[in-house]
């Protein structure tokens, strides 16, 4: 059975990785067998600027998501501790609700809240004096794509962040931050010294977690700027694969940037894997 | 006494600001499916309907392959859920109760395959199935979800079956019941609560994947969610919002009420790995 498994999840990598050596196009594609070209897939890669600007721009939109992400959720979380009950039992279910919405319903309601035609979002900025966004089209750019993109990304991750933290910060003992606060401890000192070493293991877990989740995201990005308005100056790494592999039918090369992106990956979840075995390993 | 009362209806007024943020799109998805059309269209939106309409949902009802492609995802969420429970549990027993060579590596494979990014398996995971003729069939799409299900569920069930006394086990043997007596009576009621757990929680992965369904399949073969990513609601030129919020609703509905069963313990396999409440 563990022999089955380890094959079925073991077998895609070794096949990615074969692609990866070969031109793989459709007429292969159609006679199921590839032409073994070694490492140039991966030469031609790693000489194209696209990719290196979308791998620099993924790591921008991944640090700015994930930022996003960890210290709105943290102090959100830290905020359910101070509100009264019903507020905290209101802000919660909210938030659950918001945690389950599937990702495409997301998509579309966000089309729809910045839609130049009549989107409330352009009709709340212009009533809040905020500037003229009067048929403001959010999409005009590569920035605003992806900073459209990025709200609707961290709106559907704090949810998860702010539950969990919530979850560690009733663990943080009573008595400490009281004593702290009586021997005259500012809130930010308490938060530094009593609360954050408790939380700290599980906003680590969270933060590696965030970081693999959103360098790998597709859906978001590639649904809300739209399959029209996809271009080389829009790309993250999920688009990138998925354009270099698919839409151009070129699967070897598309394949050599899946595993670098797959080693990159790989490489950041180091420190969530090793936690993760040494959890297992223990019980 | 005032001031601390003052702070208290501060952070309140704080807190409730930030449930406002966050649930509006949800709001305005659920009122604008219900809003006839001169609302929608007017540069004033409304934010209650005066005169609620359920026309869009019958637009989205009616728009072509919308109960083919929910047939489909049935199909293919019930496939998935039955395989994957079954494979996984088998497996979460192999790893919690016995210790055999090339555990660890079976555990980093387990937790590390979880962690790729499902686009990065899209080129094999494609030509695979392209040669055994497995585009654009559910079969195809099944044995896709079995890779990504299996690893989470088998993290799952393993903690809960970690949470089982083998004594309770050993007992039931001693008391003259076989090995797989001891299963069916003992074990198998115990992580009930785990195998729910997961099949909720592949139930919810499945019908909300858009990735590889929308590479393998195309219409009739479609599922829920790519029509939902397709759809505009069949006015030419524009998009009818209407009836997309409309078919929004209608696909998230099944989703929120699993969510809502199982919100705890995903937060918590998730986090912890292993889930010991």
């Amino acid at each position: 059975m563990v022999v089955v498994i380890a094959a079925v999840l073991g077998y895609p990598i070794y096949s990615l990785v074969r692609l990866s050596l070969q031109e793989y196009g459709l007429f292969q594609l159609v006679s199921h067998h590839g032409i073994y070209v070694g490492l140039q897939n991966f030469s031609s890669v790693l000489h194209d600027p696209i990719f290196w600007h979308t791998l620099l721009r993924t790591v921008v939109f991944t640090a700015a998501n994930v930022g996003l992400t960890m210290v709105g959720g943290t102090l959100i979380a830290l905020l359910l501790l101070r509100i009264s009950t019903w507020v905290r039992v209101l802000l919660t279910t909210g938030l659950i609700l918001v945690w389950s919405m599937p990702p495409v319903v997301g998509v579309q309601v966000w089309s729809w809240l910045t839609s130049s035609q009549n989107g409330v979002l352009n009709y709340i900025l212009t009533e809040l004096h905020i500037g003229n966004y009067f048929e403001h089209d959010w999409y005009a750019t590569p920035f605003s794509q992806l900073a459209m993109s990025a709200t609707l990304i961290v709106w559907g991750a704090l949810p998860f962040v702010v539950i969990t933290v919530y979850a560690a910060l009733s663990q943080v003992p009573h008595e400490l931050v009281e004593a702290a606060q009586i021997d005259g401890a500012r809130s930010w000192r308490v938060f530094k010294d009593v609360t954050m070493p408790v939380i700290k293991p599980i906003l680590l877990i969270l933060t590696s977690l965030s970081i693999l989740w959103d360098f790998g995201v597709f859906t978001q990005v590639y649904l809300l700027i739209g399959q029209g308005h996809i271009t080389p100056d829009n790309y993250v790494m999920g688009v990138y694969v998925y354009e270099e592999g698919f839409a151009l039918h070129d699967f070897g090369r598309g394949a050599a940037i899946s595993l670098l992106m797959l080693v990159i990956v790989a490489a950041m979840s180091v420190v969530y894997v090793r936690k993760m075995v040494r959890i297992g390993e223990v019980e | 006494m005032t001031h601390r009362t003052l702070r208290r209806a501060g952070w309140n007024t704080l807190g409730l600001a930030v449930f406002a943020v966050m649930v509006f799109p949800v709001f305005w998805m659920i009122s604008s499916a219900f809003k006839p059309t001169d609302e929608l269209n007017s540069v004033t939106p409304t934010w209650f309907s005066g005169s609620p309409t359920l026309g869009h949902f019958r637009v989205a009802l009616h728009t072509q392959y919308f109960w083919t492609d929910v047939k489909n995802s049935l199909i293919v969420v019930a496939a998935t859920v039955a395989i994957s429970v079954v494979l996984a549990f088998l497996a979460a027993i192999a790893l919690a109760k016995y210790r055999f060579t090339g555990r660890k590596l079976f555990i980093v494979l387990v937790i590390g395959i979880q962690m790729l990014p499902a686009v990065g398996l899209l080129i094999p995971l494609y030509v695979l199935l392209a040669k055994y003729g497995q585009v654009n069939k559910l079969t195809g799409v099944i044995l896709v979800y079995l890779t990504t299900a299996l690893p989470f569920s088998v993290w799952t069930l393993r903690g809960f079956l970690l949470g089982i006394p083998k004594d309770l086990e050993e007992a039931a043997m001693v008391d003259g019941s076989t090995r797989f007596g001891a299963f069916v009576r003992i074990l198998l009621p115990l992580v009930a609560p785990g195998l729910v757990a997961t099949s909720v929680f592949t139930f919810i992965t499945v019908w909300n994947e858009f990735v590889f369904a929308n590479v393998l399949l195309s219409e009739p073969n479609q599922t829920i969610t790519v029509w939902l990513a397709n759809f505009t609601g069949g006015s030419i030129g524009g998009v009818d919002w209407g009836a997309v919020m409309a078919a929004s609703t209608l696909i998230a509905i099944p989703v929120v009420i699993f969510f809502l069963l199982v919100q705890r313990r995903i937060a918590f396999g998730l986090t912890t790995g292993a889930v010991k409440a």
